[in-house]
Order: C-alpha cells, then structure tokens, then sequence
C-alpha cells in the first residue's frame, strides 16, 4: 500500500523572507501541505487508488481524493518553483519561447500577474506548455490541474487566499511582486 | 447713459455668479443621479470591535472594511452600461452571470452575515425556529454538528447556509464561491462565509476554531426573522 509522505521543504523555512514570510511557510507548508498529505492517505484506503502513483491519482481519481492529491501535486510543485537565489528574469530557449508568445518578458509579466489577480475564488495560475509546445496561461480552480487537459506545468502561482493573507492580507497583487522575485526560471527552464 | 453703464456693469458681475449658481445646482442633481444607482457598503449594526473576542476588529476591518467594500466598488463599476444599471441588489444576485453576479451575490451574502451576529448572542435559537430546528435536526447541538461538517467539508472558496426550502423545511447546504441559495429558490435564514480571508487572521488554517467563535456572535433574533419570511 502506498503512503504518502509531505517532501521535504527544499531550501530553510525562513529562506524567502522578505517576500515569503517564515510564518507563511510554517502554515501553508507545515499545515495545508500536510493536511492534503494526511486526508489522502486516509482517503485511499480501501480505494482503487491504493497503489498507485501520485501523478495517476491526480489523473484518474474525483472528488475528495482527486482534491487532496491534486493540492499535494500542486503544493509541492508551487516550492519547486521558487528559489531565493534565482535570476529574475528567464533565459535561453524558454526567454525566446516567452518572447515568441507574450512579446515580451514584461508583457508576459503582466498577463501571468492579470490571469493570478483576477481569479475568483480559490486556485492557482499557471504557465503551460500546450500539447502544440506552445505557452499559454491558465487559470484553474480549487485543485484542478492543467495535467488532466494534457498540459504540461511549467510554472504556479498558488492564489487561494492561505498562500498570501499573512503577509499580505487582501492585497493579491503585492503578493504576486513578492512571487517575481522568487521564481526559479532555471527549473522553468528545465521543464520546458 | 451712465445709469445703463452702472446696470450694465452691476449685471456683469451677477451674471457669473447665477451661472456659477445653476452650475452648481445642475452638478449636484447629476451626483444624485448617480448616486441613486450606485450601492453603497452597508453600515455595520455595531462597532468593529464588538465582536472581540470572537471575530477579532481587524477581521473586521479587512473583511467588512476592504473585502465587502471592493465588492460594492466593484459591482458600481461593472454594471455601468448595462443592463443591471438600475437593477436591485437581490435582482441582479437572481438574474446576472460572471463578475457582475461574482460580486454583486458577495455584496448579498455578506450584508446577510454582518447582520447575523450580535455581540449579545443568546448562544440558542428562539421562537419557531428553534421548534423547527428541533423538529428537522431533534436537538439545537445536533443541528449544530451537522451545520459544523458541512462547513468543514466545503472545498475551497464559499458559504455554508441554513435555509428554509420551498415545502418550509430547513436544510443544511453548502455554496461555491459567491453562489447563493435564492438562486435555488430557498430562503437563506444564517449564512456561515467560509472562505479563508473570513478566519485567516484570527485563526489560520484553523476552520474549526473559527465555526466554535461563530456560534457565538449568532444574532438568533435575525435568524428567527429571516425564518419567518
């Protein structure tokens, strides 16, 4: 039988400060992160989903396992999107790709931060990599994930409000200048 | 001649200021005019710290003074142009779809939730609808217990409601983001906001903290009118 584990955290708790706060980490990481972790397991048992992978659940399972999965798939790839030592700003075949699409970097900026801010509700915004290879924006509710459509992630924005309302409160958007500053484009890059 | 010069000139300087004057009054009559279609935030039926130590006055501040408040702005601005210009509140939450319905049914559940609490909660429901309670649920702590895991369940961003449906019966239900249960044809009768900017500060992650402070400010007097629609 499968058991899930919550990842390590990749870099120290307090490593995104000034723009994530420790506190931010220990909740969202520490308690929504787990929470999602625990409820699966719980869920599966007995399940068909039982043995199967992570990626497989968030496939093929609905309602509260296909949740629970979806936000442990999605949480752990939101932290593997941020590094507190990145460059700002995206390069080689992922900046001309970018470039090809949105103009430019900055354009692209603008229509990531606008597809993050303008979701109502709970969710996240995503950068993907269409089944043509090409970019595209979109935003998804809940737990959805952009996999199920045949999309690959390339890079979230977590924008349920426990991502950003410690440190931020309502303020959405000074959340999202907090993000630009943390996006790893080397591992954007990658995946690319 | 000079008594028509001196007219003259004494009519000059009145003329400006009659326009000046219509001008005014003409400036004035356009703000009414909007001001008669826009909406505005509702006033709170208490301060924002009456609800301490329950539901913190910062709470308040962000949720009442910023959240519901961005709702109104919102709502103004989106249906400038449209249809829903001179549409009621409860029209447009019934009638409208997409942003226009996203913030005006948010403005409708909130002026609902900030009127359902009181500092001076009789912790118990009163009148018919504790006989209706009682009769649907058998005890007020099992209707209590219901409404509680509905709220825990409820995924992501939205609203847990006690209603009254269209045969009188009460049920328990839960809505999506702004989603409202007239829109179904029940009468909401207490609406429970679920989404995480309602507990964050004072509680964080913790949902349940949050549910055991709410049954505490519950005005029990407003839900028994809410009941008796």
């Amino acid at each position: 039988m499968t058991k899930f584990t919550l990842p390590a955290f990749p870099y120290a708790q307090d490593a995104l400060e000034p723009h994530i706060s420790k506190t931010t980490i220990e909740f969202h990481y520490g308690k929504h992160h787990q929470t999602y972790v625990d409820n699966l397991n719980k869920l599966i048992v007995g399940t068909e989903f039982e043995n199967s992978t992570l990626e497989e659940i968030v496939l093929k399972s609905s309602g509260g396992i296909f949740n629970n999965a979806a936000q442990v798939w999605n949480h752990t790839f939101y932290w593997n999107c941020l590094n507190p030592k990145s460059p700002l700003k995206p390069e080689g075949k992922l900046k001309e790709a970018i470039d090809k699409e949105f103009g430019s970097f900055e354009e692209f900026k603008e229509k990531f931060t606008t597809a993050s801010v303008t979701l109502f509700g709970s969710g996240w915004a995503w950068l993907v990599k269409n089944q043509e290879g090409k970019l595209e924006i979109v935003q998804t509710s809940n737990a959805e994930n952009p996999m199920r459509q045949g999309k690959t992630p390339l890079l979230v924005c977590d924008v349920w409000e426990h991502a950003y309302y410690i440190d931020q409160q309502n303020r959405r958007p000074a959340y999202m200048e907090a993000f630009w500053n943390l996006v790893d484009w080397k591992k954007v890059e990658e995946r690319y | 001649m000079k008594r028509i010069l001196i007219t003259l000139f004494v009519f000059s300087l009145i003329i400006p200021f009659t326009n000046l004057k219509a001008q005014s009054i003409e400036k004035k009559n356009k703000v009414s005019v909007e001001e008669r279609n826009q909406f505005s935030l509702m006033k709170l039926p208490y301060s924002l710290d009456a609800l301490e130590p329950h539901i913190s006055k910062t709470t308040l501040e962000y949720h009442y003074g910023k959240h519901h408040k961005a709702y109104v702005d919102n709502l103004n601005r989106l249906k400038k142009g449209t249809e829903f210009e001179n549409a009621t509140l409860e029209e447009i939450v019934l009638n409208s779809k997409g942003s226009i319905f996203n913030n005006a049914a948010q403005i409708w559940n909130h002026n609902l939730y900030w009127n359902g609490f009181t500092p001076k909660s009789s912790l118990k429901p009163i009148g018919s609808l504790k006989e209706a309670i009682e009769k649907e649920y058998k005890t007020f702590e099992n209707f209590k217990e219901k409404f509680n895991s509905v709220s825990m369940s409820l995924f992501g961003s939205g609203w847990a409601w006690l209603v009254k449906n269209q045969e009188g019966k009460l049920e328990i239900v839960q809505t999506s983001n702004a989603d409202n249960p007239l829109r179904q044809g029940l009468t909401p009768i207490i609406g429970c906001d679920l989404w995480e900017h309602s507990y964050y500060i004072d509680q964080k992650n913790n949902r349940a903290a949050y549910l055991d402070a709410f049954w505490k400010v519950i005005n029990w007097e407003i839900a028994e009118k809410n009941y008796k629609k």
